[in-house]
Formats: structure tokens, sequence, C-alpha cells
């Protein structure tokens, strides 16, 4: 335990230290990964879920520019708007899968091609 | 009489015809008898006006010349010329009335005739209508008081013979017949046609009397007298077509395809006569040169005809080139000055040649029919060696051929020695005048050959014995319509009707009515005046009278010899002079002639305008045709590869374009959204860079 005494210590050592930048790069690896699973998943399932990574990157910037930035809550608001919006997201898209499940027996996005063609 | 009245009668004879013309052309078919009582009655109403117009004028109005006229079109002011009216209108002096007469005379014995020859014609009423419309013309011809009146006459008589002569067209050779009297005929009144517009340049009238009263005045066209004599004689070959003189006689035999009484009519009395007519019109406008020129072409015209007349076996053809031969004689005795004797001899010959004619057409008729019984369609019912001893069974045709032969022949007692007999004083006095001995030798020389090839006509005809005596059975005199006017007409060919003095016709009415105008050209240029003729005339006439009674005598008596007692055997003198003989039966070669020199070099000069036509006319057309379609395969490669090549390598580029950018869009949103972000790094890297 006594390493993980020291490991908080120096984390809240260190927290004051935590800059804008920092946030930045979790905001933009997030952002990076959900791109990634976007465009590599072929789920529709998994798709969505690398949409929610993306949305929640930028819920971080928001925040970020807020503390850091504006100082006011702005951006506080927006993510909330952004939190509200990805779960009535995540509803529709899913009641989309089913609906495309139901229909072609397949969340693939590759195979549900009804329309080129 | 009035003149009024005279003048009143002298339009009715000119309008009858036409008006049975105009009734039988349009309605004649549906008329009773297709119409021929209405064209000969209306001739027979005309020959009663003209003889009641000619017996007034004679006796009341000797000297007057009688004249209606009105303006036709009146131009005002030309500019250049003045006041120009154009005035026409009828005159009837002696001339006038005499040839009304004779010409109305012989229509109506034609029509008559025709009512017998032409029974049973597919164009019966037809036929009728033309010989009405011909009288007119005719008559027109001999009214007109100015050159314009008598030039419409002129063409319409010119058209009435070419549908008369192709009445029967279905044969070729009488199709051709017309077309070849019409194109001669042509020839000669272009001449005529020039003539009159020199006049009317000159005088600014169409009047014959104000061209005279402008000549004597001194106004000459174009101002010399060389032209006065140059426009006598274009004037004059209008008559040589007309009259058919030499060198544009070649259509009147051919002429004798049409139906024979219109050869009496047409061809032999009246048309033909009118260029014997006209010279006597315009008499007072030939200067002596134009005068020697007429005499000339007269005399040789006589020559040739009758040379020719010799050897015809044809009866019609025979006649024909009698027909000729006695024109000539008419031509020839106005061309020396003998002016009454040449018109005199225009009158009697258009009764006994009209007659001889008509009595041909009997005997042709008679032959038809006796073929015709006998089922015989190869005979050549014209031809007289097929003919002779038709005396007996047409007692009537024979004895009044007879009668007109012997007045053609000169014998006296007739007519045709009265006016024969003058125009070869006139010649022998021409000759004592100026010396063209040739003229009265020539004039004698063709008496001699008349009354041989006439009497040979005859003997071959009526005398002797028929080749074929079952056709002689057959044989049938014509009936009464057909006999009558035979018989008037010899009645006309006794001396009695023109003159009392059987050897002289000068103290005879006709010679008395028709006298010499006197000459309105300049007296440096006029043939010598009526009066040193008349004198000369007087010391030549015993002399001509005796000439003339021996060579007729000669010529009958040869005849008999050769043809009747068999003393000279014909064939024998055709074969001792073979040449002559053959130059004669082919008729001088004159159709040779013209087909050579006329037809070939006018068909020649219509290739050499065809070869033009096609080559240059049609090498210009053709250049520019292909130069167009040169220009336009050029346009056309340029539209196909430029223009087109622009286009399609737009819409190439385009497809092509297409197709690469078809490669991104993918349909799936996964590699868009790589797209965006790549395109947003894109971005980033430019924007910051810059």
């Amino acid at each position: 335990m006594g390493s993980l005494e020291s490991l908080w210590h120096d984390i809240t050592a260190w927290l004051p230290h935590v800059q804008l930048a920092h946030f930045l790069i979790v905001s933009a690896v997030l952002f990076a990964l959900g791109i990634y699973g976007i465009v590599t998943r072929k789920n529709a399932i998994l798709v969505l879920m690398g949409v929610e990574l993306v949305l929640n990157s930028a819920n971080i910037n928001f925040i970020a520019f807020a503390r850091y930035g504006a100082g006011n809550l702005d951006g506080q608001v927006a993510a909330i708007f952004v939190i509200i919006l990805a779960a009535a997201e995540a509803a529709v898209a899913l009641a989309i899968v089913l609906n495309m499940y139901h229909r072609f027996q397949t969340v693939n996005v590759d195979e549900v091609s009804s329309l080129k063609e | 009489m009035a003149p009024d009245t005279l003048l009143t009668l002298a339009i009715a004879t000119l309008l009858l015809p036409i008006a049975a013309f105009t009734v039988v052309i349009f309605f004649g078919r549906r008329l009773p008898r297709q119409g021929d009582w209405l064209a000969t009655a209306a001739i027979t109403f005309a020959l009663l006006c003209s003889l009641a117009i000619l017996f007034a004028k004679i006796s009341w109005y000797n000297a007057e010349t009688l004249a209606l006229n009105f303006t036709w079109i009146d131009f005002q002011n030309v500019p250049g010329i003045g006041p120009l009216k154009i005035v026409l209108g009828i005159a009837i002096d002696n001339l006038t009335a005499i040839m009304l007469a004779v010409v109305t005379l012989i229509s109506a014995l034609v029509h008559y005739f025709s009512i017998g020859y032409m029974a049973g014609d597919v164009r019966y009423s037809r036929y009728f209508a033309y010989l009405g419309l011909f009288s007119f013309s005719m008559l027109m011809i001999v009214l007109a008081d100015n050159l314009f009146l008598l030039y419409v006459g002129w063409e319409l008589v010119g058209i009435c013979s070419y549908l008369l002569i192709g009445h029967w067209y279905e044969k070729k050779s009488a199709s051709d017949a017309a077309i070849k009297a019409f194109i001669v005929n042509r020839v000669g009144d272009l001449g005529f046609f020039i003539g009159i517009a020199i006049l009317f340049m000159t005088f600014n009238t169409f009047g014959l009397k104000e061209i005279f009263e402008g000549t004597r005045l001194g106004t000459l066209p174009f101002g010399s007298q060389g032209w006065l004599t140059a426009t006598g004689i274009l004037l004059f070959c209008g008559a040589v077509g007309k009259s058919a003189q030499f060198p544009l006689h070649v259509w009147l035999p051919d002429a004798m395809e049409g139906p024979t009484p219109v050869s009496a009519l047409i061809h032999a009395a009246t048309m033909v006569a009118a260029g014997v007519y006209l010279v006597a019109r315009l008499f007072p406008l030939f200067t002596a040169d134009a005068l020697l020129v007429i005499a000339y072409i007269g005399a040789i015209t006589a020559f040739i005809a009758a040379t020719i007349a010799i050897t015809q076996n044809d009866i019609k053809r025979v006649l024909a080139y009698s027909t000729i031969s006695q024109l000539g004689y008419m031509i020839m005795a106005l061309g020396v000055g003998a002016y009454t004797a040449g018109f005199f001899h225009l009158v009697t010959h258009a009764m006994f040649k009209a007659g001889l004619f008509l009595g041909s057409g009997s005997v042709i008729h008679a032959m038809h029919t006796a073929l015709h019984h006998q089922h015989d369609h190869q005979t050549d019912a014209q031809d007289i060696r097929n003919m002779g001893g038709l005396r007996s069974k047409m007692p009537v045709t024979f004895w009044t051929f007879l009668v007109y032969t012997l007045a053609i022949a000169g014998v006296p007692l007739t007519s045709g020695f009265l006016s024969k007999d003058e125009i070869l004083a006139g010649t022998l006095a021409f000759s004592g005048l100026s010396g063209h001995l040739i003229i009265p030798l020539t004039g004698f020389f063709v008496a001699g050959l008349t009354a041989f090839y006439m009497f040979r006509l005859v003997i071959l005809t009526f005398l002797g014995g028929h080749r074929d005596a079952a056709r002689l059975e057959h044989i049938r005199e014509s009936p009464k319509v057909m006999t009558v006017p035979l018989v008037i007409l010899a009645f006309l060919c006794f001396f009695a009707f023109y003159s009392f003095n059987p050897i002289g016709a000068a103290s005879g009415w006709v010679a008395q009515a028709v006298e010499r105008p006197a000459s309105v050209v300049p007296a440096a240029v006029a043939a010598p005046p009526a009066g040193v003729f008349e004198e000369a005339l007087h010391h030549v006439h015993g002399t001509a009278m005796l000439l003339s009674l021996a060579v007729a005598g000669l010529g009958i008596l040869a005849a008999f010899a050769t043809y009747y007692w068999r003393k000279i055997s014909a064939d024998d003198v055709a074969r001792a002079l073979a040449p002559l003989h053959r130059f004669l039966l082919n008729k001088w070669y004159f159709d040779e002639l013209y087909q050579a020199v006329a037809i070939n070099g006018t068909l020649a000069f219509t290739r050499a305008m065809r070869w033009f036509d096609n080559t240059i006319i049609d090498g210009v057309v053709n250049g520019a045709g292909w130069a167009t379609k040169g220009t336009s395969f050029v346009s056309g490669k340029f539209d196909t590869y430029v223009v087109d090549g622009l286009v399609n390598f737009s819409a190439y580029l385009s497809g092509f374009l297409g197709l690469v950018l078809r490669k991104f869009q993918t349909g799936k949103v996964q590699t868009y959204i790589i797209f965006a972000v790549l395109g947003v790094m894109v971005f980033y890297f430019v924007f910051r860079l810059v």
C-alpha cells in the first residue's frame, strides 16, 4: 500500500500542475480512438460506440476550455446538451439498428446497401 | 346604192363566214347534218353580198375607193415620234371588189362540192368550220386597207392552210405536209414582217394610203432609195412564201395531202393568189429594181414548176405544179408591169384551176369508190397511170375538165387565152423596153409546156383505154352537188364573162376596172410609167397573140402525138434524156437540197448547240456542283473530326473523370469519414503552412 499511497501523493502533487494541454491530449486520443472505431468496425453497434467516443472527446474539450479558457459555465452547459443529445442519438440509432437487424438479419454496415444499385 | 350600204355589205361578207365558223366549231356535231348547211348558207349569202358589191362598185363608184376605218389604239403623244394612232379599217376599190367576188364564189362552190366529197368524213363538221375560218381570213386580207389587218389575215389563212392540209392528220405524210407548209411559209413571212416593220418605223402608220402618200412626198425608209427597193423585196418575200414562188415553192406540192376541195380553194384559187394580190396591192411601192426581181422570180418559178409538171404522175401533183407555174406567171406579169394582165390572170386562173382541182376531186372520188368496191387497197387512186377512159363513165367531169384545160392552155374563146395573152404581150413589151429577153422567152416556153402537160393529164385520165376493165365498170359520175359547181366554173371559163371581144381583154370590164396604179417611188428608181408601157404593149400585141397560139397549139399537138396517137414514145424520150428526166422527176432535187442545206444545217447547228450546252454550260454547272461538293466534303470532315472531336473529347474527358471519381463514391460512410478526416488534416497543414 505504501507505493499506492506514494502514487496518490504524486498524483495529488501533480494535479495542480495539470494544464489545458493535458485535457486536449486526452480528448484528442479519445477522438482518434472514436474515429478509428467508426472507420474500422463493421458492426453497427461498435460504430455507434465510436461515435459516443467522438462525442465525449468533444465534451472534454468543452469542459476543458470552460475551465481554463472562458471561466464561465457555458462549456459545461454545452457538455450537458451533448450528453442529452448523445442519449437521444443512441436511442434512435439503436432503434435503427434493431430495425436493420430485423430486416436484413445482420448488423454489418457493409452488407446493408440496398440503395446502391 | 349608197357607199354606206356597200360598206355594210362588205362587213356582212366578212363576218358571215366567221359567224358560221364560231357556231359550227362549237356546236357542229350537235347540229343536224353536222352544220354543213349553216356554213354553206353563210358563204352563199356572203357570195350574194359580194356580187352586189361588185356590181354596185363597178357601176356607180368605178373610180372611187370606199373606206371605213376606226382608231384601234390611240397612243396620244409618244416621245420621239409625236402623236401615234393605229387606225384599222377596210377599203373597197375595184381590185378588192373583184377579189371579194372571186373568193366568195370559189369558197361557196367548194362548200357545195365538199358536201358530196367529204360525206361520211370523220371530222366533217370541223372541216366546214375551218372552211369558214379560211373564208373569213381571206376576205380580211382582201378588204384590209392597212398592213396590220392584212398581216393578221395573212397569218390566219396560213394557219387554216395548216389545219386543212393536216385534216387527215392520222396519215404521217399529211401531218408532215402541214408542218412543212407552215414552216416554209414562216420563212417568207419573216421577210414580210420585217418589211411591215420598216414601213411602220418610217411612216408611223399601217395604212396603205398613208404609206403611198408619204412615199410620194419623198419620205423613204432610212432616207435611202436602196432601202425602198429592199423594203419592197422584203414585202415580196411574204408573197414568195404564200404564193409558192421559187425558192419557197416546195410546200405546195406536198400540200396536196389535204382534201381535194381544200386544194381547190386554198392551194389553187385563193390563198396562194394572196401573194399575187399582195404584190398588186403594194404595186405603187415597188421600185424598178424590186419589180425586176419580182419578174425574174416569177419567170424562174413558172419555168421550174412547168418542167416538173411534165414528169409527175399524181393527178393532184401535176395540178399543184401547174398552179405554181401559173402563179409564177402572175408574179412575172406584175413584175414586168403588166398589172392588169397579172390580176386578170389571177381571176381567170382562180376559176379554171379551182375547176381543175374539183374535177380531179371528182375523179379521185370515183376512183376511190371503184377501188373500194373491188376491195383494192393497193392501187393509188390519184395516179394517172391507173386511170384512162373515164370519159364515157364521167361525162360531166370530163367535159368540164376539158374546158378548164383549154382555158389553162390558152385556147381562143376561153378566159385563159385572154389573160395569158395579155401577160405574154406584157413580157414582150417589157423586154422591148428593158432588154430582158429571157423573160418573154420563158413565158412562151412555159405556155407551150402548160398546154403539153395539161393535155397529157386529160388524155391519160379520160381518153384511151382503162387499165382494168372491171374497175371501169364501177366508176360512177359524181353526185349533182359535186357536178353542178363544176359546170358553173366551166361556164366562167368563157371569154364573154370578162370581155366581149374574144381576142382582146383590154376592152373588157375587168381590164377597164383594174388600172395599173401610178408608182409613188422617186422617178429616178421607178419603172417606166404606164403610158410608155401601154405604148410598147400596143406594138407587140399581135405578135404575142400569134406566138402564144402557136406554142399552145404545138404543146397540144405534142401531147396528142405522144399520149393519144402514140407516134412518139414517152418512154423512149425519157430514156434518151435519162439524166434530165430523173432531174425533173425528182423535182430538181429541191427537197433534197433543202434537206441537205436547211434541215441538216439546222440539225448540225442544234447539235453544235447541244454540244455547247452539254459541255460548256453543263460543265460550268457541274463544276459549280463539284466545287460545292468538294467544299462540303472538307467542311464535313472538319465537322466530323474537329468539331465532333472537340465535343467527343469533352464527353470523353467527363467520362474519364467520372470513371476516376466514381472510385471515391463507394457509398460507405466510413470511407467518407476517412476522407473527411484526411481532408481536415490536409487543410490543417495547408493553412498552418500558409
